[in-house]
């Protein structure tokens, strides 16, 4: 019997080619591990929702400005909770390469006759898929507690920045992957990367409360930008216009990708 | 024809050289085997062959590519790593599928192949177990069916058999013997286990801190030592009892190991009478005798001064 390759390469631009059938295989991979691991479901999943229940009911009734209009807390919170979910799963998502390498599987993906990009894209197919079925799930929870989703277009469009916002912060992940040798370095990530967006992206709070120093980093922010549209999309409410919201996501998203490409083709794979 | 070409193959790490001038070939459809002590540079060897690492210098050629054309060796090799590379969340099945995912193969391909793979290992019936239920030898044995499901022209084997037990490990040895009947394949395989060697390999090259010492038939390898090897253990100072052999022509050479002393002599039949007189007119006891013809351990011992490894004693107790 003869071996048949199928040639499901996409070359860009002559630069790089994507291997789709190992774009496939490694989101196959990724979606059976979500599936049979239940606890990690619940684990992701307990956070978000714990942030939303408590804050959404502790703060309940106060207003919230953005610009000159006022909101309810708890309706203001719930894009806030979905960007939080987004940011913690994606990175986490991106970063658990590592975790590979610790079992060994990584040397069966790095030998395998494929370009990296095709495992950079792999890796982010599956992760997007695993994030934007929890941040959906974390929003479903939210309209039975108390939450309005607008319209069915505001929907379809808070899907595409759960999309972007995943990719933005699996390939930020892949990155910091790429510099380390084990999950050693996840706490000080988690401290000194991962919380600090989370605070400074208005998800909590609206940005108009901080000081002004600190409002620049907020505004280069890429959650800032993730979470406001969601919010835009959502509620109708937000601080940014839909076009500037949706420009910076989309931006953060492909310079993201480039460097997590980037390191990822760089990193050693022993 | 060659299948594997390595031509004054340079490795250094920082001021270390792991892999001094090495060059060595197999002829296809061999089975071939580096054998040495851990640290040896066996694995960086494999390493290089299979373009994970780089060469610092020299030229090497795998199934007639060279390798500095990376993704044309790797879809012509197959590889089964020291450590397990698998993923335990996942099936057998499921493990092989991506496998051939990442090496294009088309869906009636895929499913014929790992169909047959399978059956090669016996692991039909476990194929839709998850990975983490597996004992070690499954595990390797769905390694190696991993290894051969894109049709490698080469599979590399490292260590294929560390740390299994010695019935697990025969029962490999039978798959990588079956293998090479169905699959006309040339394999590559790294050990520090002699029996293995002896077992399996059609020829072998000795390494020693990065040098290959011999390349030969494991037979060839043993006449190299000469003789034969009477083992003694005796009750008493060794040191004026092995000058005494010595000086008197008893025995050719004597090596001491775990207490025992290997003396090679020639015509064994006729010298161990006289050996254990010359134990008797010394006072010294003999506790234990054993008469063998030398192994590869002995000729390892012998071209390099060290043994392979301390699991080898262990290996060839329970083995023989």
């Amino acid at each position: 019997m003869a071996k048949k390759e199928v040639n499901l390469v996409v070359s860009m631009f002559g630069f790089f080619e994507i291997n789709l059938s190992a774009v496939y295989a490694l989101w196959v991979r990724d979606i059976i591990r979500f599936y049979r691991s239940k606890s990690r479901i619940i684990g992701t999943l307990a956070t978000p929702l714990l942030f939303m229940v408590f804050m959404g009911f502790g703060f309940s009734g106060s207003d919230v400005f953005l610009g000159n209009v006022s909101l309810d807390y708890k309706i203001f919170l719930v894009p806030g909770i979905l960007g939080m979910t987004i940011l913690f799963n994606s990175t986490f998502a991106g970063i658990s390469v590592l975790l590979d390498k610790e079992f060994g599987f990584f040397k069966e993906v790095m030998i395998a006759p494929v370009s990296r990009i095709s495992i950079v894209l792999g890796r982010i197919a599956g992760g997007t898929t695993i994030t934007i079925f929890q941040s959906s799930l974390i929003l479903f929870l939210s309209t039975l507690l108390w939450f309005k989703i607008g319209s069915l277009f505001g929907f379809i469009l808070s899907l595409a920045y759960m999309f972007l916002m995943s990719v933005t912060f699996i390939s930020i992940g892949l990155a910091f992957a790429s510099r380390m040798k084990d999950m050693h370095g996840f706490n000080l990530i988690m401290n000194l990367f991962i919380f600090p967006l989370f605070f400074l992206s208005g998800a909590l709070f609206p940005l108009n409360r901080l000081p002004e120093p600190i409002k620049i980093i907020s505004y280069i922010n890429p959650l800032t930008y993730g979470v406001d549209g969601l919010r835009a999309s959502l509620t109708g409410f937000s601080e940014f216009s839909i076009m500037t919201s949706f420009g910076a996501t989309l931006f953060f998203a492909l310079i993201a990708v480039f460097v997590g490409a980037y390191f990822f083709e760089k990193s050693e794979y022993l | 024809m060659d299948s594997i070409y390595v031509k004054d193959l340079v490795k250094k790490f920082g001021g270390f050289t792991a892999v001094d001038s090495v060059s060595f070939s197999v002829h296809e459809g061999e089975i071939f085997g580096l054998l040495g002590p851990n640290g040896a540079g066996k694995t960086t060897i494999i390493n290089i062959l299979t373009t994970i690492l780089k060469p610092t210098s020299g030229f090497v050629k795998v199934a007639g590519i060279d390798i500095k054309n990376r993704p044309e060796v790797r879809r012509n090799i197959g590889i089964v790593f020291q450590d397990p590379a698998l993923d335990n969340k996942l099936t057998g099945r499921e493990n092989l599928d991506f496998h051939a995912r990442m090496y294009g193969l088309d869906k009636k391909s895929r499913s014929s192949r790992i169909k047959e793979v399978l059956e090669l290992v016996e692991l039909t019936e476990k194929a839709d177990v998850v990975v983490e239920k597996y004992s070690g030898g499954m595990k390797r044995r769905l390694e190696i069916a991993r290894g051969l499901l894109q049709k490698p022209k080469v599979l590399f084997l490292d260590e294929p058999t560390l740390g299994l037990d010695v019935q697990t490990r025969r029962k490999i040895w039978h798959y990588i013997e079956d293998l090479r009947k169905e699959e006309n394949i040339t394999i590559l395989l790294t050990t520090h286990y002699i029996e293995e060697a002896d077992y399996l390999c059609d020829r072998v090259a000795i390494i020693n801190e990065g040098k290959i010492i011999a390349v030969e038939k494991p037979s060839k390898i043993r006449e190299m030592v000469g003789g034969e090897i009477i083992s003694v253990k005796i009750d008493g100072k060794a040191k004026p009892f092995k000058d005494e052999l010595i000086k008197n022509g008893l025995a050719k050479e004597i090596n001491e190991r775990n207490g025992l002393l290997d003396i090679t002599v020639e015509k064994g039949e006729t010298k161990l009478p006289l050996i254990i007189k010359k134990a008797d007119k010394l006072g010294l006891n003999i506790d234990y005798v054993s008469f063998r013809k030398p192994s590869l351990e002995d000729a390892f011992l012998k071209l390099t001064g060290r043994k392979i490894s301390d699991e080898f004693n262990n290996i060839g107790k329970k083995g023989s």
